[in-house]
């Protein structure tokens, strides 16, 4: 479970997000909200990408702040650009490079990415440079290389937003179908109508929040 | 990016990266200090037997020699026309060099760039007593590898945009938006490598 | 020690040589030899990112050249280019990134063109060629006076390199971002 006490988050002196609350135990959650309104940056702090300028945040009973590390292994994290995530020029390496950082045996690693490859149908593409997948394989590739950490929750910053129909689709089946806890920030309603909760941001404030068939109205209607 | 390596099933290609480097650096020395020619001469033969038992197609080879070979006889030709005298010296240097350019070209055909990589990072190791870090060269290098084809895109594109809106041939209107650009990469390409679990304070002791 | 932040400055800014390189050359009439953007790379990579990390990121891409890779202007590449008559202008290319980053740190800070284009020259150009002219010579057997002259053909283009590195940098400069020291 993810816990925000008393949230509040500045870019130097600019307040963004405002003594925000939140408990975040359902298995998929959507984060709604109008450009600018403070999205990405709640999203950052739930792995410790960034920490609260005051309040805190915790995963599982461990506070950002303070174990930033640890937190960072539980919560997998994908953004929207899929080439500023890919990180090693071959599709297998770039897998192996989180199990690398985490200092993994190995044959544990071999034995890992060999399983992603296999999984996330990346297994033909193995040892083509990433450069030369298309937008759709490339974000695949960028959530594979998240999963294969095997994290606990898995927080998504518009993760079909750069794609086309038949690789957002795909996209978004493979969030359906994940076992972790999910919270995607997006601006995507087909991707989320079936989820458990919608929490809807606006000047850094959570207008509505609940399940989608009571939120997402209230976000049409704000953003109309 | 594949790099200038030609595959082909040899005894030269099957030879680690660490003893062609360590080959070509010898005969580089030897070249260079033999007297006269003969250094030269050597080399020469020796990069003829190395590109004939390395199979390598002779017209590809002289292809990726001809810049240079061609520009140091341009140079030598113009030498002897002008000066007359000291020719000679200037002969053997051309030479020498072109003997060494054959033989550096052979161990770039027939390395892979990922082995050559490879040895970089283990003298990288080496140098970890002057505080280098080799895990952090290793990370650079595959970035850098990553990330140029992504570059030359970029480039591209913002060229184009220039000359869509009529703005040909200004460089100074190129690089601003392609650095502007680069440091948007360079935020979110941080923030990803840490979200992956990437530590910087990490000595990387185990690669 | 370098940050998270460094390491990917430092090659994206060895990946951006590459991708200059990988441009078709800008042909600018009145000059005898197309100008490759790469040497304004170099320029850049000192200027912006400082001796430190634009040295890093000049010393990064000379290796993969040496590795192999064709990222040199016209696609060449490999250590038999670097050992060739040109060779020392581009394994030059750290040590001038480092004086322009040194000089940068401490005469051009902040955003004057006037300072910026003076650094440029005198690492982005002064260095290389103090570097690149006795290698040509060498190479060739030329005395080193003709491998000077040679030289001096690409002396125009360097300079508009400088200049537009100086104009670029101090723009980057003014909106604050990339910070020199940071
Ligand atoms: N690194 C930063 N430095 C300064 N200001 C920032 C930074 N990141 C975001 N902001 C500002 O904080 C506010 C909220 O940004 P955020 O990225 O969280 O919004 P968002 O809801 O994700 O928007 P979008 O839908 O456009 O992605 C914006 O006004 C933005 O300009
Ligand atoms: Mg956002």
């Amino acid at each position: 479970m993810i816990e925000l006490r008393s949230v509040t988050h500045a870019y130097g002196d600019r307040p963004v997000l405002h003594d925000l609350s939140l408990r975040l135990e359902e298995r998929r959650i959507a984060i709604l909200g109008g450009n600018g309104s403070g999205k990405s940056t709640l999203a950052r702090l739930l792995n410790g990408l960034i920490v609260p300028t005051a309040g805190s945040v915790s995963v599982d009973g461990l506070d950002t702040r303070r174990d930033g590390r640890a937190v960072r292994q539980r919560v997998g994290f994908v953004f929207q650009n899929p080439d500023t995530q890919i990180v090693y020029p071959t599709v297998e390496e770039d897998l192996a490079f989180g199990l690398k950082a985490r200092r993994l045996p190995r044959d544990e690693i071999a034995r890992r990415v060999a399983a992603a490859l296999e999984r996330y149908g990346l297994a033909r593409y193995r040892h083509q440079p990433a450069h030369q997948m298309s937008g759709g394989e490339k974000q695949l590739l960028a959530i594979a290389g998240v999963l294969v950490l095997e994290p606990s929750h898995v927080v998504f910053d518009e993760p079909t937003t750069l794609l086309d129909l038949r690789n957002r689709r795909k996209v978004i089946q493979l969030v359906r179908d994940l076992p972790q806890r999910v919270v995607v920030v997006t601006h995507d309603l087909d991707m989320i109508m079936d989820f458990d909760r919608v929490v809807v941001l606006e000047g850094g404030r959570v207008v509505a929040d609940g399940p989608p068939a009571e939120a997402v109205p209230a976000y049409v209607e704000r953003l109309g | 990016m594949l790099g200038l390596y030609l595959h082909r099933d040899s005894a030269v290609h099957r030879l680690p990266a660490g003893a062609k480097m360590g080959g070509l650096l010898l005969l580089t020395a030897v070249v260079l200090t033999l007297p006269g020619a003969w250094g030269a001469l050597a080399a020469m033969v020796a990069g003829a037997a190395l590109l004939a038992a390395a199979r390598l197609p002779p017209g590809r080879v002289l292809r990726d020699l001809r810049a240079p070979v061609v520009m140091l006889a341009l140079l030598f030709g113009i030498q002897a026309l002008l000066a007359g005298t000291g020719w000679q010296d200037a002969a053997i240097a051309v030479a020498r060099f072109a003997a060494l350019i054959l033989l550096a070209t052979v161990v770039t055909l027939t390395t892979r760039v990922m082995d050559m990589v490879d040895l970089f990072e283990r003298l990288f190791g080496l140098l970890r007593p002057l505080g280098v870090n080799p895990a952090k060269m290793a990370l650079m290098l595959a970035l850098t590898i990553r990330f140029v084809p992504l570059l030359g895109d970029l480039v591209r594109e913002v060229r184009m945009a220039q000359r869509a809106r009529g703005v040909e041939r200004n460089m100074a209107a190129l690089f601003v938006p392609l650095l502007v650009k680069i440091l948007t990469m360079a935020d979110d390409l941080t923030a990803a490598l840490e979200a992956r679990g990437y530590d910087p304070a990490d000595t990387g002791s185990q690669r | 020690m370098l940050s998270t932040r460094d390491l990917v400055l430092c090659a994206l800014f060895a990946a951006l040589l590459g991708g200059l390189g990988m441009a078709p050359p800008i042909p600018l009439g009145f000059l005898p030899v197309p100008i490759t953007a790469q040497t304004l790379g170099v320029m850049l990579a000192g200027t912006i990112l400082g001796a430190r990390r634009g040295g890093l990121a000049a010393l990064l891409f000379v290796l993969l050249v040496a590795a192999g890779l064709p990222l040199l202007a016209g696609g060449r590449g490999g250590i038999g280019v670097l050992m060739g008559p040109t060779g020392g202008f581009v394994l030059a290319w750290p040590l001038g990134a480092v004086i322009t980053g040194w000089l940068a740190e401490r005469f051009a800070s902040g955003t004057s063109p006037v300072r910026l284009f003076a650094v440029s020259v005198v690492g982005g150009i002064l260095a290389v060629y103090a570097v690149g002219i006795p290698w040509l010579a060498l190479v060739a057997g030329l005395p080193i006076e003709k491998a000077a002259l040679g030289t001096m053909a690409f002396l125009p283009g360097d300079l508009i390199k400088a200049g537009v590195c100086a104009f670029a940098a101090a723009a980057v400069r003014r909106a604050g971002i990339l910070p020199l020291h940071a």
